[in-house]
């Protein structure tokens, strides 16, 4: 340990005397621009406790002269949000959905609208593009369970599909052999009956017997010539067009223990004027009818 | 006359008598202690109500018979030795602990910098997550920044401060099994830690992950390294403290208290791996980010500046530029850091005063951060030139210029306005990556060169040309990472509050990560490079503890300063 205060020939300042492990320090006065920067920031600090919320007291707390809350903040910008789009909304909500179309600005309005409110609420489901996946339908195509036209496809939106809603729509698949309706070898059969209608088979047979199993238990929501129904949801299984897949497996899963899937009512979730655009921004995708 | 055993007559028995019959007593107590482990171990194993309490309990157990046998062996072999005493007048350093310390923080830093390159190449390229529960994101991700932070940076930080506190007090280190069981002890902690997380067991604190039973072992743990530090304070032969310890003393305290506050739960069962925290919501939360933001400025920040204050005016052999601004950046930094967690939660449901509070702190940070920084680099007056002869010197200084680049944007982005555009971004990443690599990382690597051949008694490193390639491979790889993960992170800021002309959203969020791609491929392209110039360190680092050098570089190399007065 020294405790001789030596001066530093390199920059002329005296050491404090101090030493460790050969480490002396120089007594070197703290920089002024680095201890003016510091003040500078403990004044603006000061400053904006006094205008912002900034400290606790027992109850409550400091609520500064400009009255700033972000809850407030957030509230007015939402407020100035929907100002900004009332008219064009107003005007959407009391539209006959097929006439916006006739109306080039506020369709254009629905549209942006729409794409902008399917990508927040739709795409996780049916993909950003609205491709669809399995189980999930395709909504570029003219392939529609529902329904095409703007109105199906609005009402589809709004009360969902097998939903928790009252006017939901629904149809069922019901569970064939899990509900000991069918046997297996019957579901064998239907599938590969089903399969013919699109597809060359080998076992004719087997197509034979599934068109009255089919007959029977199917053609009530498929129809007799297995087109689909859209009273009941009911897809068509003549084209190439498959909700889950189209390997045999798949469909055999399908009639064995049935397919519900849900399409949630979003009524209670986005107003009048988002599921508007959403219907119109689904039905300019291509296959709306 | 009452009979009193001669070597319990002081009168009669020699200091060094004394100091190893108490290490003889002090051993058999840290016997007894293993003893309670394999117990409680077993304990924990047998009646498990989990499978992961069982093979944490099992590991426990091992953990505890070993130390068990090192214990009896360590005391045979000392029955000979010279003891702790001071050899010839000048102090017996501990430098075993410092060799250990120099392995293990090696080691754990090539663990952590491949696991974070493997998770950046799982966020470029999802098929790497294997599809496994043990391989994805979610359970590497915690596995990576523990590894780094608290296996590589905490090894660090041990091994420096046992090697600071020791030369600048003049004093051995405290304790003969006490400094063992903090880095042993500390290892188990992160053997129990990262087996955990790849379980799927986590608390879901961010850095504050693992659970109950580990955090009560930590404690443990870090109870004793204060005492080691603190009590090799006290012996010390010189008269004031220096600057380092203050920054490493307030490290360990601070780290103590966020520890405990942050990890208070109810476990389910004394012998299950779950709880509960003891705070909810907001609470949770605040808790949490007092946590999370001191350990950045008390284990990533204070620990390191202790580091910094040795191992750059020791290296450049310059005067500490100034003791003044050392205290006062000291106790301003110290201070202020406390309030500044806030900030991480800006626009959520924290209320508004404790934001402006959380805000206004971190800009105040800025001048007590950066007088570090010119603490750092102008102690190098008078030796610029050594940045030029001395790579060690250039990882140094480089470390301390990404000091201050960070301390800077800190504060930026605790400004609500910018926040709002950077907060969940990668440029959050970018940010802790820029302090991490550049900051935590270089200052490590620096203390590493330095220490390998003072503590092996080398005449120098094996080569200088290597740690000059790892410079340059390392620093390339940071900035391609950090200016990958500012674009990406404006980007993605920008993307997300995209308005068209009529004012709705532009992008979905999934387009927002696709966006995201190109940007990390080139940041697992740097964190690749950044642990390739690792790698080269323990190369370097390995050969020079074999005591080979290179024969190109011989008679050039910058000799190790200690090596003349080693004894």
């Amino acid at each position: 340990m020294s405790d001789k205060v030596e001066k530093d020939e390199v920059s002329g300042t005296d050491t404090t005397g101090h030493e460790w492990d050969g480490i002396k320090e120089l007594d070197t006065p703290m920089p002024r621009w680095w201890l003016w920067t510091m003040y500078g920031t403990i004044i603006w600090a000061i400053g904006y406790w006094i205008v912002m919320p900034a400290w606790p007291l027992i109850s409550s707390h400091t609520a500064g002269f400009l009255g700033y809350s972000s809850r407030g903040s957030l509230e007015q910008e939402l407020a100035d949000a929907t100002a900004a789009h009332a008219e064009d909304r107003n005007a959407l909500v009391t539209m006959e959905l097929s006439a916006v179309k006739n109306n080039s600005q506020l369709y254009q309005f629905a549209l942006r609208g729409g794409k902008s409110a399917f990508a927040v609420n739709c795409s996780q489901c049916h993909g950003s593009g609205a491709q669809g996946a399995p189980g999930f339908p395709n909504l570029n195509d003219d392939d529609w369970l529902w329904g095409g036209d703007v109105d199906a496809i609005y009402e589809t939106i709004k009360y969902g599909i097998r939903s928790d809603h009252d006017d939901t729509r629904i149809g069922e698949m019901p569970a064939f052999l899990t509900d000991e309706m069918l046997t297996k070898e019957q579901i064998n059969d239907a599938a590969e009956y089903i399969l013919s209608l699109s597809e060359k088979r080998e076992d004719m047979a087997a197509v034979d017997r599934g068109q009255d199993v089919f007959m029977e238990n199917c053609a009530a929501c498929h129809g007799d010539k297995a087109k689909g129904g859209r009273d009941f949801g009911a897809p068509n299984l003549t084209d190439a067009i498959w909700f889950y897949g189209k390997d045999k497996d798949v469909i055999l899963r399908t009639i064995s223990r049935g397919r519900n899937n849900v399409m949630p009512a979003w009524v209670d979730r986005l107003d009048d004027a988002t599921i508007r655009q959403l219907a119109l921004y689904v039905h300019s995708l291509g296959g709306g009818e | 006359m009452i009979f009193i055993p001669k070597s319990f007559q002081n009168s009669s028995s020699t200091p060094e008598d004394n100091r190893n019959r108490r290490n003889l007593g002090m051993n058999l107590l840290w016997l007894a202690f293993t003893i309670i482990g394999v117990l409680l171990g077993v304990i924990l194993s047998a009646k498990a109500v989990d499978p992961t309490m069982m093979l944490h309990g099992m590991v426990f157990s091992i953990a505890a018979v070993l130390s068990a046998f090192a214990l009896i062996a360590r005391n045979y072999r000392n029955i000979n030795s010279p003891g702790l005493a001071d050899v010839n007048g000048s102090v017996n350093y501990n430098t075993e602990i410092i060799k250990a310390g120099v392995i293990a923080s090696t080691f754990w830093g090539v663990v952590g910098f491949s696991v974070g390159l493997l998770i950046a190449l799982q966020l470029a390229f999802p098929v790497l997550n294997f599809d496994l529960p043990w391989t994805n994101f979610g359970r590497l991700r915690p596995l990576h920044t523990s590894a780094v932070i608290f296996a590589f940076g905490g090894n660090i930080l041990i091994m420096t401060s046992f090697h600071v506190v020791q030369r600048t007090c003049r004093a051995r280190l405290a304790g003969d099994v006490a400094p063992w069981f903090v880095f042993w002890g500390y290892q188990l902690f992160i053997v129990l830690a990262a087996t955990g997380y790849v379980l799927g067991v986590t608390q879901s604190k961010e850095y504050a992950e693992p659970e109950w039973y580990v955090d009560i072992w930590l404690t443990l743990v870090w109870v004793v390294y204060l005492l080691v530090f603190l009590a090799t304070i006290w012996k010390r032969q010189e008269k004031h403290i220096y600057v380092a310890n203050w920054f490493f003393l307030a490290f360990i305290v601070t780290i103590a208290m966020l520890h405990i506050v942050n990890n208070l739960s109810v476990p389910v069962s004394f012998t299950g791996v779950k709880s509960y925290s003891l705070f909810a919501g907001v609470q949770s939360a605040l808790t949490q980010w007092w946590y999370g933001h001191n350990a950045v400025g008390f284990f990533l920040t204070a620990g390191f500046l202790g580091i910094m204050y040795y191992f750059i005016p020791k290296r450049v052999n310059r005067p500490v530029y100034s003791y003044r601004l050392s205290i006062i950046h000291f106790w301003s930094l110290i201070f202020l850091y406390i309030w500044a967690g806030p900030h991480h939660l800006h626009y959520t449901a924290l209320p508004d005063w404790a934001q402006t509070l959380g805000m206004t702190f971190s800009i105040m940070l800025w001048m007590p951060s950066w007088g570090g920084m010119i603490n750092g680099l102008m102690t190098l007056s008078g030796a610029w030139d050594k940045l030029r002869t001395d790579p060690v010197v250039r990882f140094l200084v480089t470390s301390v210029a990404f000091y201050g680049m960070s301390t800077f944007e800190g504060p930026l982005m605790s400004i609500k306005a910018v926040n709002a555009l950077s907060h969940y971004t990668d440029w959050t990443i970018g940010h802790v990556h820029s302090g991490a690599l550049g900051w935590v990382a270089y200052i490590s690597f620096g203390a590493l060169y330095f220490l390998t051949p003072v503590v092996w008694k080398r005449k120098s490193l094996y080569s200088d040309a290597l740690v000059n390639l790892h410079f340059w491979i390392s620093t390339v790889g940071i900035l391609l990472y950090i200016t990958a993960m500012w674009v990406s992170g404006i980007l993605q800021g920008l993307m997300w509050r995209a308005y068209d002309a009529f004012g709705f959203l532009e992008y979905s969020f999934s387009e927002t990560v696709e966006a995201m791609h190109p940007f990390y491929a080139i940041r697992a392209g740097g964190g690749a490079l950044f642990l390739i110039g690792a790698l080269i360190m323990v190369y370097n680092l390995w050969r020079t503890v074999r005591g080979d050098v290179r024969a190109k570089e011989a008679g050039s190399l910058v000799p190790n300063m200690e090596f003349a007065g080693a004894r």
